[in-house]
């Protein structure tokens, strides 16, 4: 089984405009950054993201990293996410998002992790106690379960997942590094395509089997990504 | 002396409700700055993006990309930490495994009420993070902040009339005034900051205060 792809711009190669994608990575930290370049090269339009955080922005220098990328060239409709962050002062974000262009879903970060679990998991939803009494639980069905509150929250599904892993074998078994794990380890497997992107490719069998992180069958595109910025 | 608590200070205060043995989460601003005043307590920190056990800022020149808090700071591990993912990490709060979480306010109200995510009718965008995860499933929460906004108007009050991040959590609140617990009878002004009567703390609150009979001053 071979599912390494040659090169990002390859492997994001069907993506077209108004799909929905789910990145990985918490800020900067273990984000798929080759494969968000190349979508940024590749210039499809209207798409859904769903992450965490929007990127990130160096203040001084004025440059865009990461999801940021895509919201400085205008592809995004919509952000689903918890937190976008320091992005959305700049004008690009927050420009078409007081005119209605750009479209926002924000919940609670554990929320969000549950809701793409669903996705992977094959449930229907989860209820959770989070946001109870607050105007994020606006809208949502709520029940009591052994006297608690909880509202249900119905799975996110994405029509790609773009992940990072520190290292992974062509049957796209991966490994991910520290705080590099995050959302990563929750995506995969959440979207109907997941493609990661790897900064070591090893022969299968060069992991313990105990040590991996996620299992190949969750994963069907592995690229080694060309080259890394990997800022802090 | 007469003057209100310094962040540092507010931080040395809050450290004490910190003991040994205890899982302990802690927000971006004031409680950020706890772990110094932790020297010698027996606890882990966890951070919301992954990281049980979590040690020093890393040290210049020393940063791993790959190793950050949910400031999106690098930080080094402690020793006998731990990485998990995203989904195992808010497992962990909300599955009520954490001791404590300490976090900033807008407002707290007499009932423990917390908004500390967003600015009603303001143009800026939302983001919630996981404040209301840690509200939500932490038993112990402190709030850690200064007791009046810059306009001099309370942030402790009846009512929050800020966003919710959730109702009825807060159990302490730390702030450069006054150390005030929120118990069922409503909120107990147990420690004011030096040189401070009560009279006075409950003139700069918006919420009606009971007075500990063990009433001290915060020591500094």
């Amino acid at each position: 089984m071979d599912k390494t792809i040659a090169s990002a711009r390859e492997a994001i190669a069907d993506i077209q405009d108004g799909a929905r994608i789910m990145f990985g990575g918490f800020g900067l930290c273990g984000i798929p950054e080759n494969l968000l370049r190349a979508l940024r090269e590749k210039g499809v339009k209207d798409l859904t993201v769903i992450s965490n955080n929007a990127g990130s922005i160096d203040l001084k220098a004025g440059g865009a990293y990461g999801l940021a990328l895509l919201f400085e060239s205008r592809q995004v409709k919509k952000f689903v996410g918890s937190f976008p962050g320091p992005v959305a002062k700049l004008d690009y974000f927050l420009g078409p998002f007081q005119s209605g262009e750009l479209e926002l879903e924000i919940m609670p970060q554990g929320t969000l992790n549950e809701r793409i679990r669903c996705a992977m998991a094959g449930l229907g939803g989860v209820y959770s106690p989070v946001g109870v009494g607050t105007i994020l639980a606006e809208g949502k069905e709520s029940r009591t379960i052994e006297g608690k509150e909880y509202l249900l929250e119905l799975p996110l599904h994405a029509d790609f997942a773009l992940i990072k892993a520190a290292q992974g074998d062509r049957m796209g078994n991966l490994v991910y590094r520290y705080t590099a794990r995050n959302y990563n380890a929750v995506m995969a497997g959440a979207a109907t395509t997941t493609i990661a992107e790897v900064e070591e490719l090893l022969a299968p069998g060069a992991f313990h089997p105990d040590q991996v992180h996620t299992p190949g069958v969750l994963v069907q595109r592995v690229v080694v990504g060309e080259r890394y910025e990997r800022r802090v | 002396m007469r003057a209100r608590l310094t962040r540092d200070q507010m931080a040395a205060r809050a450290a004490r409700e910190i003991h040994d043995g205890m899982y302990v989460n802690l927000g971006i601003g004031i409680p950020n700055l706890i772990p110094e005043y932790l020297t010698g307590v027996d606890v882990v920190i966890h951070s919301e993006n992954g990281l049980l056990g979590m040690g020093p800022m890393a040290p210049v020149g020393e940063e791993d990309p790959d190793l950050v808090n949910a400031a999106k700071q690098a930080v080094l591990v402690a020793p006998g930490g731990a990485i998990c993912s995203q989904a195992e990490s808010f497992a962990i709060i909300r599955g009520g495994h954490l001791d404590m979480t300490v976090l900033g306010a807008f407002q707290v109200s007499a009932t423990g009420d917390i908004a500390n995510w967003a600015i009603p009718g303001g143009k800026r965008v939302p983001g919630v993070g996981g404040a209301m995860d840690l509200v939500a499933g932490t038993g112990s929460v402190m709030v850690t902040m200064t007791h009046n906004n810059r306009d001099g108007s309370p942030k402790v009050v009846e009512e929050c009339d800020y966003p919710l991040t959730g109702r009825g959590c807060v159990k302490t609140i730390v702030t450069d005034l006054a150390v005030i617990r929120v118990t069922t009878n409503g909120l107990v002004l147990e420690e004011v900051a030096p040189g401070f009567t009560a009279v006075e703390v409950q003139a700069a609150t918006g919420a009606r205060l009971m007075v500990s009979p063990e009433l001290t001053e915060i020591a500094i």
